[in-house]
């Protein structure tokens, strides 16, 4: 059966439409799950309950999260075969384990130690659930570790062969397959991106509380602590950010082309573009504002070193440029607005008006929602970067497409808009509605929240109703 | 043993392990229209809150594994069952989110208590679907999926989706009998009683049915040496029900779980006489579908070392969270 483009672009717009609503969830419940460790290890160490009261605040947003990342992710695991059965069949052999192995090391891990984490702290105690608040942390890190060296592969494809049946196989060491050349840069600035995403958030939930004129213990705690990540973590993900760009000139030169609006080759130093309409048809970029030179700084780390455009890549193998032009500058615009955020912080800090300065508490609360526009951002930049491939110069995506027809395909996009909207916009205003209640001093670890009376010693703590 | 069988076991043990362990929760959001409002199934709910994610990541190993393992057997089954596995997915995005939903937002709690039913009905019978159109035949050319978009939908696939509804609604009932106490205890009891003849006359219907659904069915259980497991099938298949049906007069509470569960393994011991060595039924060979040599070595390693691990910490979860599931009401 041959597919119709109108059906590939369906099936790529769904693609891109589920993943990118699951990409949102793991960007804070990998955050969220370590924070929560590390909250519940200060509070095991130093006994302060502000401590224990955050750890429970956040708990029970992470569980609302956690659920929607378990069943967007779900749906994740079966659109490889539904949409990109070409795809499954030819590069199953290569991450079918990866993914066989996200499954096994990590999603057990997470969802095994996740019941006793979000409801078992009167029953194991103390050690017991540190140890599993430990786990599911573990588990989140482990899964991104996995899921990224199967897309990393996808991205810088080394360590395979081609089998009779036209299958990619591993070639020698699975190692070579893991450890391909984008997966240590994309890794890490990956994860690091999950942890700032949650900085922000819990930054700009401080904040609010802060402005509302609601300084205890927990909101100071939670908005000192997630300063303290802005301004430490997000220079570090710039520095790793440009190292992430200097890996992929050097694999995908294409896709840094894009990124940078570069149609035509500067055999005599590149300028860097800030802003323009880039139009691919014509091969400019219209209205440009550049810095000469500057490109090839940036990214030889010279003035005159020479940059190669697009104009050196056949036009059925660029890359889509306007998307990624534009992702690309709203991350990068997101990440320096991030530093400056962590900047102030420390400026606030030394100036001892971290808890009274109210412009820096507004420019914290709108900057809440940046972390997961930049990850989305980022995303895009790098997903669309690498078409027209699925297997970075090896596999197209249009010979990747299941045999679908458009009506089945539309339906089913239909359906997952729908069904997302709906669903997750509920969980997204359940989010706000927690966010919006300060931590309280004795704050309960689940109210209005399922009971948890199974077992042996049915205390009163644990028989709660529905008003808490 | 050859690798290959070694990971359709491997494959198997995953798909029992997702029916044993979700069936039951998906069973009780079949039953709630029927638990009414308030403590009783606030009391359901909790029953199975801790252990839900967990359960359902076997269907995730269950997809992941078979893209692994049997990639083109991925390859060709997915698009072919596009539209109830889509169906059953958005089935359970609904029920997994009640699970958090419902108590977070007390005013819209009956809706979220129907998406509840309605994502674990969908979710339930799309999987029964996806099984009766497997074996009712994918048409295959080449290396991909050559049918039509309403292939999947047929009697027998309508029946076998109805039969798990049934299945899965028994073992939720069961599982209430074991984990609840009081008015909600009792009234699993009733609705076991009527679900039981319910599972075995769709068992025996969809029994009957599949030896004229492709005729290696027929040969395989009406030829030596199939008949050596054709005739003792339907006698253990009668002593486990009857077994079933007294335990759920006078058995101890764990008791008709378990013995649903014998159900449930019998039925897919019976499917796997059915279709072995296919993974496409008339189609596609374990064989044909096997991922090579060096994948199947490579998750076999971790499959070896992990399983195990799960399994563990798995049933410590289950252990710190054992016995009868109260309310305040009743301590």
């Amino acid at each position: 059966m041959a597919v119709s483009e109108t059906a590939l672009l369906l099936a790529r717009i769904q693609f891109a439409f589920t993943i990118s609503f699951h990409f949102i969830f793991p960007a804070l419940s990998i955050g969220l799950a370590s924070y929560l460790a590390v909250l519940e290890g200060l509070w095991l160490k130093s006994g302060r309950s502000a401590y224990l009261n955050l750890f429970r605040y956040w708990l029970k947003i992470f569980a609302v999260v956690f659920a929607m990342g378990v069943v967007s992710g779900i749906v994740m695991s079966y659109q490889f075969g539904t949409n990109w059965s070409v795809f499954s069949d030819r590069a199953g052999p290569i991450i079918g384990p990866l993914m066989a192995y996200e499954v096994l090391t990590a999603f057990f891990l997470e969802a095994g130690f996740l019941g006793v984490m979000l409801f078992g702290m009167e029953k194991v105690g103390r050690r017991l659930h540190f140890t599993a608040t430990l786990m599911v942390a573990i588990g989140t890190a482990i899964s991104a570790f996995w899921i990224l060296a199967a897309n990393s592969w996808m991205q810088t494809p080394t360590g395979w062969a081609i089998n009779d049946q036209g299958q990619f196989v591993p070639a020698g060491s699975w190692l070579d397959i893991i450890f391909n050349p984008s997966f240590p840069y994309r890794f890490t600035h990956t994860v690091i991106a999950a942890y700032l995403t949650t900085a922000l958030a819990v930054g700009s939930v401080g904040a609010w509380h802060l402005l509302r004129g609601r300084a205890t213990p927990e909101v100071r705690t939670m908005f000192s602590m997630a300063m303290w990540m802005a301004a430490l973590v997000a220079p570090v993900q710039i520095f790793v950010g440009d190292q992430h760009g200097l890996n992929t000139l050097e694999h995908q030169p294409a896709k840094i082309m894009a990124m940078e609006g570069h149609f035509r080759s500067h055999p005599e130093g590149a300028p860097l573009i800030l802003f323009g309409i880039p139009d691919s048809e014509a091969e400019t970029v219209h209205g440009a504002v550049e810095i000469p030179r500057l490109g090839s700084l940036i990214l030889k780390h010279d003035l005159d070193a020479p940059l190669a455009g697009l104009d050196t890549v056949p036009r059925a193998d660029r890359p889509p440029v306007g998307i990624i032009f534009w992702s690309f500058r709203i991350m990068v615009g997101l990440g320096a607005l991030m530093a400056l955020l962590g900047l102030c912080s420390l400026i606030a800090r030394v100036r001892k008006t971290l808890y009274d300065w109210r412009w820096l508490h507004h420019f914290a609360l709108v900057m809440g929602p940046s972390g997961f526009v930049a990850v989305i951002c980022g995303w895009v930049t790098t997903e669309v970067g690498r078409q027209p491939w699925v297997i970075y110069g090896l596999l197209r995506t249009r010979d990747a497409v299941s045999p679908i027809a458009t009506p089945g395909v539309t339906g089913s996009l239909i359906a997952f808009v729908i069904v997302y909207f709906t669903v997750f916009a509920a969980g997204a205003l359940y989010i706000l509605k927690l966010m919006g209640h300060a931590p309280a001093a004795g704050e309960p670890d689940t109210p209005k929240g399922p009971i948890r009376s199974a077992g042996i010693t049915p205390a009163p703590s644990m028989t709660r109703g529905e008003d808490g | 043993m050859d690798l290959t069988v070694t990971w359709a076991f491997i494959i198997a043990f995953a798909v029992a392990m997702y029916v044993v362990m979700d069936g039951f929760d998906l069973g009780i959001g079949i039953l709630f229209p029927l638990v009414p409002v308030g403590r009783e199934r606030d009391q359901a709910m909790n029953t199975v809150a801790p252990v839900w994610d967990g359960n359902e990541t076997w269907l995730v190993l269950g997809g992941g594994g078979l893209l692994a393992a049997f990639p083109l057997a991925y390859a060709i089954i997915l698009p072919a069952l596009y539209t109830p596995l889509i169906a059953m997915l958005l089935g359970l995005v609904f029920r997994g989110v009640a699970f958090e939903y419902r108590w977070r937002d007390p005013g819209h709690r009956k809706y979220w208590d129907f998406a509840f039913f309605a994502g674990s009905l969908v979710a339930t019978f799309m999987q029964g679907v996806t099984l009766g159109a497997l074996l009712h035949g994918i048409h295959v050319e080449g290396r991909s999926y050559a049918g039509g978009w309403w292939d999947w939908l047929s009697l027998y696939s309508v029946m076998t989706g109805a039969g798990l509804v049934a299945g899965y609604a028994l073992l939720g009932a069961c599982w209430l009998i074991w984990k609840a106490e009081g008015d909600l205890h009792a009234r699993a009891r009733r609705h076991a009683r009527i679900l039981v003849p319910l599972l075995v006359a769709a068992i025996g219907a969809v029994s009957l049915y599949t030896p004229f659904v492709l005729p290696q069915y027929a040969e395989r259980w009406f030829q030596y040496p199939g008949l050596l497991v054709t005739v003792p099938m339907p006698i253990l298949f009668g002593t486990v029900t009857l077994a079933l049906w007294w335990s759920l007069r006078r058995g101890r509470d764990w008791m008709p779980f378990l013995l649903t569960l014998g159900l449930f393994l019998l039925s897919m011991a019976g499917l796997a006489i059915s279709i072995w060595p296919d993974v496409i039924p008339g189609r596609v060979t374990i064989w044909q579908a096997a991922a090579p040599y060096s994948s199947q070595v490579f998750m076999l390693v971790g499959a070896l070392v992990l399983v195990p691990i799960i399994l563990a910490y798995t049933g410590w979860a289950y252990w710190v969270f054992r016995g009868k599931v109260g309310d305040h009401g009743y301590h």
